[in-house]
């Protein structure tokens, strides 16, 4: 029982790491129409930018969080006007391969810039608390708040301003949104600040519940479908679901089967959703 | 000087003119009804008119200015509203976010619009929390076409706003659209259930392979004894 308690927070931990990812991966699906392969190099490089901030301000990593954000933010919108952009009006799977080889320059460039070695935030051990028998360490907890701080702010922003609810009307429906005069550019742009800003939240995050490698993103990018296919394609309060759900499925696994085996079980929930449920969760737009 | 003028329309997709010199014009009291075959270009009519399908040949005037090829955007803005025939609504949101969108391109305070067409239609006030995808057919028109009345448009474009509603709708759907042109609101719209249409409206076009074949009034139009057999199924 505590063990499955240990492993249910660890699976919490996990779930709104991916369901950062997930989110802006599903509002990137629904404005856009492709899967983005380059999201999970998004994450990556996202965590580079806070620990570049991190060493060279010598900052705690909450604190170079914005930052990354920002940069990511920047970086996402770039590739959709430099990359993107020019091949939206032809097939989404054309923006789907160009996605795969942006995620391939990505990572390459973060081993040319930052090297291909693992690093972390901070060295030494943190001190874990102990809560009875479980234990819990400190960062993870501010992981948690700070992901449920994002997620609300992504809520209030979907549900509370202009431009998202703009966002949700153009995932529903692409040409409505043409007649009713809502500017397809800025709100394709908008979903890129969106999705870069979550993405490097979520690669900070990783980086600091692990530690830092070029592929650490790529790895977590079948979690992360996975997690948009589960709670509908284009929603983004089912991918919060879905990536919580393949969390904890992920963590919990690990009670019957090695734990080398957790991204095969985010593959399994993909494929079992996709046989029994294509829509997903929330009924999804595809 | 006509609300609307089209005058020797071409236009069609992929090099194909499904419109041949299609004219039309709509003044600013009136409720115009494009009638005709499947495939006669009446669709194709209005989404060329409001810039979705590229007109190749012809021009377009809005109130004397040439609004010919423009982007939707821009048509919206100069008070120019089209509710497509299908998928017309945002299903995933609410009825109040349908029409708050419905006034994205314009600035300023939305409200008392948005209490005008809650006067139009009471029924969307009372389900104004709702999401517009689980609505009925009908209450979904009345979204759809106060999503479109949000913008304060001169000029309304309806395509086939009447398709798959009961014929009690139908009825109700005509009356309120006659409702929507006493507040000084043009209306040109394409119809399936051409007698009803006709009706309802003051002139009328036929339109067969994308060419004008016979303008008149509606009453006239439905008197016609050619037309009542070729278009209105005798």
């Amino acid at each position: 029982m505590i063990e499955f308690i240990q492993l249910l927070i660890n699976g919490i931990l996990l779930g709104s790491i991916l369901a950062l990812g997930a989110v802006g991966a599903t509002m990137i699906f629904g404005v856009l129409r492709f899967a983005h392969f380059a999201h999970g190099d998004l994450m990556a490089i996202g965590a580079y930018f806070a620990l570049t901030v991190v060493t060279v301000f010598n900052l705690p990593v909450l604190a170079a969080l914005p930052v990354a954000m920002l940069l990511t933010a920047g970086l996402a919108v770039g590739i959709d006007q430099v990359v993107y952009r020019r091949i939206r009006r032809v097939q989404p799977v054309i923006l789907l391969i160009a996605s795969f080889a942006t995620a391939l320059v990505l990572r390459s460039f973060i081993q040319m810039v930052w090297g291909s070695s693992n690093q972390v935030y901070q060295t030494g051990i943190q001190l874990p608390w102990r809560i009875g028998p479980l234990t819990l360490k400190p960062d993870h907890l501010l992981i948690f708040i700070a992901a449920t701080v994002l997620v609300i702010g992504v809520h209030l922003f979907l549900t509370r301003t202009k431009m998202g609810k703009a966002m949700r009307a153009m995932s529903d429906n692409m040409n409505l949104a043409l007649v009713t005069g809502i500017p397809a550019d800025r709100v394709i742009m908008w979903t890129w600040v969106i999705g870069g800003a979550l993405a490097a939240a979520a690669g900070v995050f990783l980086g600091m519940d692990t530690r830092l490698h070029p592929v650490m993103g790529w790895t977590l990018l079948l979690p992360i479908f996975a997690a948009t296919i589960l709670g509908g394609i284009g929603r983004p309060y089912g991918a919060i679901l879905g990536g919580l759900v393949i969390g904890c499925a992920m963590e919990l696994s690990t009670l019957i089967i090695p734990g080398s085996y957790k991204p095969a079980v985010a593959f399994a929930i993909m494929v079992v959703t996709l046989i029994f449920r294509p829509q997903g969760i929330i009924k999804g737009s595809v | 000087m006509s609300l609307l003028q089209a005058s020797g329309l071409y236009a069609g997709y992929g090099g194909v003119d499904i419109l041949r010199g299609t004219n039309l014009r709509v003044e600013a009291d009136e409720i115009v009804v494009i009638v005709g075959p499947n495939g006669a270009g009446k669709s194709t009519a209005m989404k060329a008119v409001f810039g979705l399908v590229p007109i190749r040949e012809g021009r377009v005037e809005y109130m004397g200015e040439d609004i010919t090829n423009r982007p939707p955007e821009r048509m919206v803005t100069r008070g120019i509203a089209y509710v497509p025939q299908e998928s017309n609504v945002f299903p995933s949101l609410t009825v109040l976010e349908n029409l708050e969108l419905g006034a994205y391109a314009l600035s300023g305070d939305h409200r008392p619009r948005m209490e005008k067409i809650f006067e139009i239609f009471p029924r969307l006030k009372e389900r104004r929390h709702q999401q517009a995808g689980v609505m009925s057919g009908g209450e979904r028109q009345m979204v759809a076409m106060g999503r479109a009345l949000m913008v304060d448009p001169h000029l309304l474009m309806l395509d086939e706003p009447t398709a798959g509603l009961s014929p009690r709708l139908i009825d109700e759907t005509f009356e309120r659209i006659k409702g929507i042109n006493q507040l000084g609101i043009g209306v040109l719209m394409v119809e399936q259930n051409a007698r009803q249409a006709l009706a309802a409206a003051d002139r009328g076009y036929v339109l067969a392979t994308g060419e004008n074949r016979y303008e008149d009034t509606g009453p006239a139009l439905l008197a016609n004894p050619e037309v009542a057999e070729m278009f209105l199924g005798g």
